[in-house]
């Protein structure tokens, strides 16, 4: 039995998203953008997913841009974002322990002049809202919270934080990274507070190479894929018909059930940290309110061996965040969690379609391999 | 105008009587490596071998590279053929050579005439010729010290050849001609110069390999598979063995003092890879190894290493600095792939304060103290052969 417990990094993709891409490649090949029947075809596959996304986060279809996916998303929202107004307010505020695609991007914009600043949780490992608040001043320009923090499942409080500074200072734009929330809880831009959001659709059981960022209607955007104007000339480049509409359809799937689900990955996390309890040597390094599709422990041996044991046997974890292949991210550290314990994290990553019995084989060859590697 | 190129033999020139097998070699060298390039005609005579496309679409670029990473070859040109005559020697060269020609400043001649009954000499060629091209392009100035382009005309048995001068070819000998090695290849920097380095000088490369799941990954073997299939680009084909060896390292951590793991571990890879030898006809080791670099190559690790070897060990790279050996990686474009950050068998359980100058008697006590043949016979029966061949 293969078990693969590495959702956070990507999904299977549903039988319906796969269904969609065959039938746009093999009915609907055209380019939406033509002016005849076969292009409008195209187009309307895309309309229909794009009104399907819009309504899953409470916005309007013309809040939306298809992007290439989640990376691509957060590169044009900073980037965009600090194009447009980047002159007169030069000052990106984020929190420590973003995805590689913020923080790597915000890297860059510093590197052409621009400032940043990047909010680290307090002690107890939690993030508090008057920290991002105090950052915040007359020459910020965009502050980028992510919702669900990809490597360990903490949930920062978002909504909370950009309804704190909007209120000091409305004129700072607000994005949200939302890619391990979407689909896995609620998640609406003006109960967030958001004036954008990243979304993904390989990890809600779509495809590989789409996504979408959500930017409220008023704000500014500069371009950073120029060509033949499509996507309103925010995004320049031939729709991926295919891809889009399978994560139409993914959306249209898990859209009605996000609750149901997040109760039944909260009773495979319990029953998953009852068996862990079993094990000496375990530490959690997911705190209790975490999101529950993530779950992250250190088992004191090195998570690339362990990794690799359980691949051995048809199970598959990650030892952080995919995106790096294994190299640490620094995140782990930001909540407290170094040295031994670092090296040895394991992420868990489970669907609502996960078992108990794939759960069981997990921790049994957990137990197995605790026993047998050496250090 | 028909076009060929001209392969200059290294050092295998200087053979006596057995310069017919080193030629054969090289042109079955030559033969396999431009076999996907379309039909060659391959002929040798004087020193030289003879590249004659007969196809019309074949890429003479891509010839021209893939023969310059051959060994045995000291330098090649691209040459067009000529009439034994000498106005049909100015006329091809008018034509052939009007490109670079135009573009350079200065030039000389160089005449070469192994065919004694031309009616020419070397110098009246020269001259000639010289003075017909400098009528016809007259922005050039003739410069025999430092010349931006030497056009040399050579007359062969059959005909004549003319060309801008020739490139360096990789040097060495044939591959083949020195017999057959295997080579100790572990992902690093070292060991795939240490190949190209024996292969240089005429051996043919077998390839062996230790790998460690879950400690090693399949990614740590792609990419000594992918150091593999570059090496082909110089060593021709290769067998690749690859060699389970997770019980052998958990057995040497379990039974044997921290300080002796390395040194223990490549004795008995050396012991394997010798096994495997004897299977493959291969009558030599080779490693990348070079004195004093880490602790398992100092000479006193060196020693203890070799204690169980019972054929030579090559090791090229002896007496290289690291940066001297990273120049030979990137030139044979191994550098990159060997740097990518995995696991390999080599950095497994490495002990945090090896033994500097171990003590053969203290090793092989330490060794002794547990049974590794019936591991080592079982590690060498679950070996798995790959081969690897000419990366088109």
């Amino acid at each position: 039995m293969s078990v693969y417990l590495d959702n956070a990094s990507t999904t299977e993709p549903c039988p319906e998203s796969v269904s969609a891409v065959v039938k746009a490649l093999t009915g609907n090949y055209g380019n939406p953008s033509s002016l005849h029947r076969i292009g409008l075809d195209a187009q309307l596959v895309v309309d229909k997913a794009r009104k399907i996304i819009a309504g899953s986060i409470g916005a309007d279809v013309g809040e939306i841009y298809f992007t290439s996916g989640a990376t691509e998303s957060n590169n044009l929202a900073l980037r965009g974002v600090m194009g447009a107004y980047g002159k007169r307010r030069n000052k990106i505020i984020i929190s420590a322990v973003e995805h590689a695609s913020i923080e790597e991007t915000v890297s860059a914009l510093e590197k052409q002049g621009f400032v940043a600043v990047r909010i680290s949780p307090r002690k107890d490992g939690n993030f508090y809202i008057e920290d991002f608040v105090s950052a915040c001043d007359d020459k910020t320009c965009i502050i980028s919270v992510m919702y669900v923090n990809n490597e360990t499942g903490h949930i920062l409080p978002v909504a909370d934080i950009f309804k704190a500074v909007k209120k000091r200072y409305p004129e700072i734009i607000t994005h949200c990274d939302c890619v391990q929330a979407y689909m896995k809880i609620s998640v609406n831009v003006r109960k967030l507070n958001a004036d954008m959001i990243s979304l993904s659709g390989h990890k809600i059981h779509a495809v590989k190479g789409t996504g979408a960022l959500y930017i409220k209607k008023g704000v500014r955007i500069v371009p950073i894929i120029t060509g033949g104007h499509q996507e309103k000339g925010i995004r320049s480049g031939t729709e991926s018909v295919p891809l889009i509409s399978a994560f139409g359809v993914a959306v249209e799937k898990y859209s009605h059930t996000i609750n149901q689900r997040f109760e039944k990955v909260s009773g495979l996390k319990k029953y998953l940290l009852e068996k862990l309890s079993d094990i000496d040597g375990i530490s959690m390094n997911s705190p209790e309110n975490a999101s529950p599709y993530i779950v992250n422990i250190s088992a004191g041996k090195r998570s690339e061996i362990m990794l690799h044991f359980m691949e051995q046997q048809d199970i598959y974890i990650s030892s952080g965040s995919a995106c790096s292949k294994g190299q640490q991210s620094g995140v782990l550290g930001q909540f407290g969690i170094t040295g031994k314990s670092a090296d040895s994290a394991l992420r868990i990553s489970m669907t609502a379609d996960t078992t108990t019995e794939e759960l069981d084989l997990f921790v049994e060859v957990l137990r197995e391999g605790m026993e047998k590697i050496r250090n | 105008m028909k076009e060929i190129v001209l392969v200059k033999y290294g050092e295998m020139v200087l053979k006596g009587l057995n310069k017919k097998s080193f030629e054969d070699m090289l042109t079955k060298n030559i033969k396999r490596r431009l076999k996907s390039l379309g039909r060659f005609k391959i002929t040798s005579a004087q020193s030289t071998t003879y590249i004659t496309p007969l196809d019309d679409d074949i890429d003479l670029d891509e010839v021209t590279e893939r023969v310059g990473k051959i060994f045995g070859i000291s330098a090649l040109c691209r040459a067009c053929i000529c009439e034994k005559d000498f106005s049909d020697i100015t006329e091809k060269s008018l034509e052939y050579l009007d490109d670079v020609l135009s573009n350079a400043k200065t030039f000389k001649v160089n005449a070469k005439r192994s065919d004694k009954a031309f009616r020419m000499k070397s110098p009246e060629i020269c001259a000639e010729l010289g003075g017909i091209l400098l009528e016809k392009f007259p922005h050039l100035t003739v410069d025999v010290k430092n010349p931006e382009i030497t056009v040399t005309v050579e007359v062969r048995d059959t005909n004549a050849y003319v060309h801008a001068g020739s490139i360096k070819g990789a040097g060495g000998l044939p591959v083949g001609s020195s017999g057959k090695a295997m080579l100790l290849l572990s992902g690093g920097i070292d060991s795939p110069v240490a190949g190209y380095m024996m292969a240089k000088r005429g051996v043919h490369i077998s390839a062996i390999h230790y790998v460690s799941p879950p400690y090693t990954s399949d990614r740590a073997l792609m990419k000594v598979e992918t150091l593999c299939e570059k090496l082909t680009d110089y060593c021709g084909g290769i067998a690749f063995f690859c060699v389970p060896f997770t019980e052998i390292q958990e057995a040497i951590k379990d039974n044997c003092k921290e300080e002796f793991f390395t040194i223990i571990m490549r004795r008995i890879m050396m012991e394997i890879a010798q096994r495997i030898c004897e299977k493959e006809k291969c009558q030599a080791l080779i490693t990348g190894e070079s004195v004093g670099q880490v602790a398992s190559q100092t000479m006193s690790a060196i020693a203890c290493t070799d204690a169980v070897c019972r054929i030579p060990v090559f090791r090229p790279l002896v007496g290289m600095d690291k940066t001297e050996i990273i120049e030979i990686a990137r030139k044979i474009d191994t550098f990159e792939t060997s740097v990518l950050p995995y696991e390999d068998c080599c950095t497994v359980f490495t002990p945090r304060h090896p033994k500097v100058k171990p003590h053969l008697a203290d090793v092989e006590k330490v060794q002794n103290s547990f049974d590794f043949e019936p591991l080592i016979q079982k590690a060498v029966e679950n070996t798995v052969l790959k081969t690897f061949n000419y990366s088109e």
